[in-house]
């Protein structure tokens, strides 16, 4: 399998997970919210600085139905997360790949 | 897993944002010599593939759940510095754009998530398979190993911090009792998502799996082997 084929069957089960799979996404406490509320330090957490982002608790703001918004709330993160990390990568590569001379050390990033 | 505001002290806090800080500045350090055409877009993957699967919150019964912290998984696919990386990014997104994470909590996060659970992960891994047979299917199955210990290893880590910077009064035993047994179980969760990926991109380019690296041979080297075979046969 190619690397680009590779690549696009990841991206696609990433962004099936993120948008679709998250649908069916358990909206019970998880272990330490869990433990915080049987023990009672849970009151101990304070209003999230960004509690009014409009993606907050991945819901899309505005979008009406919950599985659209939550979804919708997914595939934008993944698109953000991919962003962020492939503008790291590229900066890595090119200050720290100055010994091979290929003359084209960030082309193998897009694919 | 992710800590809000206000569990633990402003000391706390502080304290942990700057181990986060040096661990991120040491990873970037060590991700640069690990930087290559194949690392590269696998750490972008890996990336975008633990945010996604940090949303699916599994049930693990009575009214809880937990979902993949994803620490192992991308270490032993694009190796642990890089992992570092990954983690931190994702858990960045999280607080400021998913309110998922407290914004004074996000060192603590990034030691638990993108340390703690990302290293323990990676020695275990390690550990497991120099133990088993070099195959394939030993790196899934050490892979499995090391998801299943860095998510106890990550709660017992909390614990700790919670021992010394909690903002309630309560037991540290009982604190340490609680989140071991439910992270064990959570733990099998994460043991299972990573062996399940860990497993199918071994399966098809074992090649970009960073830790299989030295322990399978490559698809080159099996071919070569298969033609001084055939030349051996005929001569």
């Amino acid at each position: 399998m190619s690397l680009r084929r590779f690549a696009v069957i990841a991206l696609a089960v990433t962004l099936l997970t993120a948008g679709v799979l998250s649908w069916f996404a358990s909206s019970n406490p998880d272990g330490l919210e869990r433990v915080a509320q049987t023990l009672g330090f849970a009151q101990t957490a304070q209003e999230h600085a960004a509690s009014d982002s409009p993606l907050a608790d991945y819901r899309a703001e505005g979008v009406e139905d919950a599985r659209l918004s939550g979804g919708l709330a997914g595939v934008i993160g993944v698109v953000v997360t991919g962003l962020l990390m492939g503008g790291l990568l590229l900066v890595l590569r090119r200050r720290g790949d100055p010994g091979p001379p290929d003359g084209r050390p960030t082309s193998p990033d897009r694919s | 897993m992710h800590v809000p505001d206000g569990f633990l002290d402003v000391p706390t806090s502080v304290a942990t944002a700057v181990v986060a800080a040096a661990g991120v500045a040491a990873a970037l350090r060590g991700a640069r010599r690990e930087l290559d055409e194949r690392t590269t877009p696998i750490a972008g993957l890996v990336a975008v593939f633990v945010f996604a699967g940090q949303m699916i919150t599994f049930p693990v019964g009575a009214g809880t759940s937990g979902h993949l912290l994803g620490g192992t998984l991308a270490a032993v696919l694009a190796g642990p510095w890089l992992a570092t990386l990954a983690l931190a990014v994702v858990l960045i997104v999280q607080a400021f754009l998913f309110a998922d994470g407290g914004i004074t909590a996000l060192g603590t996060n990034v030691v638990l998530m993108g340390l703690v659970a990302v290293w323990t992960g990676w020695i275990t891994f390690r550990a497991a398979r120099s133990i088993l047979r070099r195959s394939s299917r030993a790196v899934t199955v050490a892979a499995a190993v090391g998801a299943f210990v860095s998510v106890p290893a990550t709660a017992a880590a909390f614990v700790a911090l919670f021992a010394v910077g909690g903002q309630a009064q309560i037991p540290i035993g009982t604190v340490l009792t609680a989140m071991l047994s439910w992270h064990a179980v959570i733990g099998v969760g994460e043991a299972l998502i990573t062996a399940l990926v860990v497993g199918s991109v071994v399966a098809v380019r074992p090649d970009l799996v960073a830790g299989a690296r030295g322990v399978l041979a490559g698809p080159t080297l099996e071919l070569r082997e298969g033609v001084s075979a055939g030349e051996g046969a005929t001569t």
